[in-house]
Formats: structure tokens, sequence, C-alpha cells
């Protein structure tokens, strides 16, 4: 496209259909995959901390957080140390599925699970806490256990902002790298996603696949983000 | 009937009460604050108490002492919430079907279609909250309450919010309810109109205790105490020394205001004794001339009310009038006001 950014690293597609958009489709596939996960894990974590008053429940908030601030590398490191072929879950999944965890898309979907799921678990939980507590106590009342009130009374009506983090987390997971790079690691096809394919084509100076790959995740985390605030305007009126 | 006592304590607040509600309405009457919406959460089992047991009939609801604490939907109470409380994602059908899921389809959907024809809400059958107005809203809240065949119905404020002609119309409903459902109804309010309009008992709150509780009719002739007066809108209050007590003849004499006047019989006190009487402002007349028990006042203020005047005298007077009486002395500037002895009465 540009013909001065292309200094002859590699061969410049002469057509998109040569064009190699295996990270994205990765990438979308592992982000998908992190989003369930951490939809899932998040909400029972989110139950766990808006309903139950346990001992160290803050701790547990607290440790649940640390993804946010943690740098990606020392994030990447714990879960190597965590799920290599050394450690028990690494072997238990070894033993299990027949290979290793580290260094597949599967460890790429765990990454980003964890990158995304502070921020989905924190808007969850305030959600959860902001349905107005009378409709909770009118249910009961009414004869709901706390699994009926939880599905058909709570969870309904913190639908759209539980939607909207959920919708968040996606473009997380899509935007994760460092923690990726440490336990995937960056192998073209198999676990090279999009982010790293950027970093990789732009280390390589392959300038026309990293704005390709740039403008297209600017472009779907955009459009994510504004589908997010406007269900979270919709979830106030 | 619900049979409670019991205390809960918070840094600031105490709640301790003993109470018995039969079937019939029984109505908490406090000011903010006095722990009357408190009192509903701990029989409904939202709040535990510290100490103290709550029964219903012969079933233990909660026991401190036994370590016993029903949750609230074992409870088999029905809560009308202040704001009505309709689940904003249902539809009103959606609301009443909720309450009664614990029956089989078939009878569920018969029950709920018979609640919605007796509160007159089956035509909003499909509309949701946002959409009702605030009599719709809390005949569909009666309802919903309603469907689960409570034990005891709890209602918190419920005229809130409703202008004079739908306050009405409530207060018809719930008498209603009382007839066809021989349960405890627990009503709170801090207006002395909905207390008088519904109450089969009232009980006087304030500041966590129970101050006074008996038929309003009971209680607002002899007021405990000379706070519960004041609740009670009893205005004019008087310091006297008993003269003279002749039960005999139902009447006794007492000096304030610095002169004599005949009251009622004053049970348990003694010749000598100190008491603080007190008349609502209503029960004061304007007498033409001197005469027994009258008083010589001067006009300080007067407020005007829907059904006459209030006027404030000078000594310490208080009396409500029709508005002719009021044209008819309006030049003058002493007014005589006679004080009824009949209802001259003791507060506790």
């Amino acid at each position: 496209m540009d013909p001065d950014g292309y200094d002859g690293g590699r061969p410049m597609p002469t057509d998109w259909s040569t064009f190699d958009w295996s990270p994205l489709t990765l990438s979308l596939r592992v982000a998908a995959c992190a989003t369930v996960i951490s939809f899932a894990a998040g909400l029972a974590l989110a139950y766990l901390l808006a309903n139950k008053n346990f001992r160290g429940r803050e701790l547990l908030d607290a440790a649940i957080t640390l993804p946010l601030v943690l740098p990606p590398t020392v994030l990447g490191y714990y879960l190597l140390v965590m799920l290599g072929r050394s450690a028990p879950v690494g072997r238990f999944y070894e033993a299990v599925f027949g290979g290793p965890l580290v260094f597949t898309w599967q460890a790429a979907v765990i990454a980003s699970t964890v990158h995304a799921i502070p921020m989905l678990v924190k808007s969850s939980r305030a959600a959860l806490e902001s349905v107005g507590a009378e409709y909770e106590r009118a249910a009961r009342t009414l004869g709901a256990s706390e699994w009926r009130l939880f599905w058909r009374v709570t969870l309904p009506l913190a639908r759209r902002s539980i939607l909207a983090a959920t919708v968040l987390a996606f473009a997380r997971s899509l935007g994760d790298f460092g923690t990726t790079l440490m336990i995937a690691g960056d192998i073209p096809g198999r676990t090279q996603t999009a982010s790293i394919a950027i970093y990789d084509a732009v280390e390589s100076g392959n300038t026309m696949v990293a704005r390709t790959l740039v403008l297209v995740i600017s472009g779907v985390t955009m459009a994510i983000v504004y589908a997010a605030n406007w269900l979270e305007r919709r979830s106030k009126s | 009937m619900i049979c409670a006592k019991f205390a809960k304590r918070y840094a600031s607040f105490e709640l301790e009460l003993e109470l018995i509600a039969e079937a019939g309405v029984t109505v908490l009457f406090g000011a903010s604050g006095a722990g009357k919406t408190l009192t509903l959460d701990c029989l409904a089992g939202f709040v535990a108490p510290e100490q103290g047991r709550i029964l219903l009939d012969d079933e233990l609801l909660f026991d401190a002492a036994a370590d016993v604490n029903l949750s609230p939907r074992r409870r088999n109470c029905g809560y009308v919430f202040q704001d009505h409380a309709l689940f904003p994602h249902m539809t009103v059908r959606g609301n009443l079907l909720f309450a009664a899921e614990r029956h089989a389809r078939l009878e569920r959907h018969r029950r709920v279609g018979e609640m919605m024809d007796r509160f007159r809400i089956a035509e909003f059958a499909g509309i949701y909250p946002h959409e009702l107005s605030g009599g719709q809203k809390q005949r569909c809240s009666l309802a919903r309450a309603l469907v689960t065949e409570p034990r005891f119905l709890l209602l918190d404020e419920p005229a809130r919010g409703l202008d004079l002609p739908l306050r009405n119309e409530l207060y018809q409903l719930v008498r209603q309810i009382r007839s066809e459902y021989r349960i405890p109804i627990l009503v709170v309010t801090h207006d002395l109109e909905e207390c008088f309009a519904l109450a089969d008992t009232m009980v006087v709150m304030g500041a966590g205790k129970l101050l006074q509780s008996g038929a309003p009719s009971v209680v607002y002739r002899n007021p405990a105490s000379f706070d519960v007066a004041r609740m009670l809108g009893i205005a004019n209050q008087f310091e006297a020394e008993i003269l003279a007590l002749d039960p005999g003849r139902d009447t006794s004499r007492v000096r304030m205001l610095g002169r004599e006047f005949a009251a009622a019989y004053l049970p348990g006190y003694l010749l000598g004794d100190k008491v603080r009487l007190c008349v609502p402002a209503s029960q004061l007349n304007v007498a033409r001339e001197a005469g027994r028990n009258c008083v010589n006042a001067r006009v300080a203020a007067v407020t005007e009310l829907p059904s006459g005047v209030r006027v404030q005298f000078e000594p310490e007077l208080i009396v409500e009038m029709s508005r002719e009486t009021f044209d008819a002395h309006g030049s003058q500037l002493d007014w005589w006001i006679e004080i009824p002895a009949s209802h001259l009465r003791a507060t506790g």
C-alpha cells in the first residue's frame, strides 16, 4: 500500500487473497473463549463477593484486582510457574490431553482470561450490588429461594451492566500482549495473536501487515467500546 | 396472632419492643426514626434481633436463646414495601405469577387470575410496573403479597405518595382484606388520620420503644404520657394540682392557669397530687361570656385549616373552631375559652 514503508524484509503480498489473517482469527477465537470463561467464572466470583459475607472477602477482591495493576510479564511469569511442564497443573493437563499446556493457543486463552477477568468481576459486583435491596427482599418474602432470586430477579435487573462489562472484557482479552507472549509464545499460525503479530510485523518492518492489523483491531475495539457504552446508558435509563 | 418480644441494638439506636398483633389491623404509629420499619423487618426476617422471640400462632419464627431464625421465605409473610418493589422487568401478571410459583401450573394461573379480578388489575395484566399509576401499583403489590396466602401481612407506609381519593380507596381495600383474610395486618404510618382510619389496635412508638397500645379511641382519650399526647396532636397541656376527687360523680376539681377548674375524675391520683392534664384543640369551646371552666384569652396567631381555623391564644391555649365561630368573635380583643370538664384528662 505504502511502498516507502516497505524495506524488503518480507515479500509484500500482491493481493488480499494471500494476506495472512490467521493472527486475527486466532485472536478472535482466543478472545471469545476467554470471554466465555471469564463471564462464567467472573459472574460466580461477583455473586460471591456481592452476596456472601465471608472471611477474606476483601482479600479475594484484592487478589482478583491484581492482574489489572501487575506488569503483564509478572503475571505471565506466575502463570508459567503454575502451568509449566514441571508444575502440578501443567503435568495434570499433559496427562489428560497428551500434550503440554504452555505454548499452545489454550495457554493464550488462559492468559487472556486472567487479563480480562478483574474488570468483569468488579463491574458485575457493582451491578449486582446496585440492584435495589427491596426487590431482593420482596422476592424472598414471596417464597423465592436464593437461586431463583438470583436468576429471576437480580441477574435480569443487572443484565445490561453485566453485558456491558462482558463486552469490554472481550475487548480487553483481544488486546492482551505481554502475558500471552510469556506463556503462549509467538508461533505464527499457532499462538501468534494479532497484538503479537503487530509487534512482529513492526520489528521486521512489515508495515503493511502492521497497519492492516492495527486498523482492524482499532475498528473492532472502537465498535465494542461504543456498544458497551450504549448498553451501560440503557441500563441507567 | 403474632406475639413478639425482642431487642435490636445499633450504635446509636435501640429497638426494644413487646408486641401482640391479633387478626385485624394493628397500626404502628410514630414519628420517623421511631423504629417502625425496623420492627416490620424483624418480623419479616430481614433483620435478626439480638434478644427475644417472635411467635406466629404456635410457630416459632425467631428465638435468640434457642438459635431459631426462620429465613424470610419460610415465614409466610406478605410484605408491601414503601415503594411497592414490583419487579420492573416483569409484567403485572409476571409479578403475580412469580409469587405463585410454588403452586402447580394450572392452580397458579387460576389463583393469579382470581387475585387480579379481586384487585381490579386484570386490565393491566400485560403492562410493566413503570406504566402504572400510584394507586394501581399499590393494588398490584397488595395482590402480589396476598397470592402467597400469607399468614400475616406487613404494610410499610402504604399511603405514601397517594392523593386523598386514592388514600380512601386504599383504606377501603385494607378493610376489605381484613374482613376476607382473618390474619394479623401490621401497618406502619406516621399519619394520624390513616391510623384512625385503619386501626383496630394502635401501637404508639417513640425512639425504639412502645409508648402505648390499645384501641385508637381509648388511646386518644387517655394518652399514657405527655409525648403520646403530643404525637396524637393533643395540643393543650396543663400542669395542675388536684383539689378534690369525687369518684361517685366521676368528677374532680383542679387548680391550673391560676384558677379552679372542674375536670373528669382522675383515677389513680390522690388529693394534692400534681398532674398533667390535656385537651385536644378541637374540644375547646368559645364561650360568649365568663362562666364555669372559662379562661380569658387573647388571640396570638391564626392558622387556616381545611375545616376551619386553628387559633393560638395567650395564655397558651390552642383551639380549633369553625370559620363561622371565628368570624363571629373575630373583632373582639378578649375571648372566653371554655375547657369542658369531661374532656380534661390526665396524661399517664
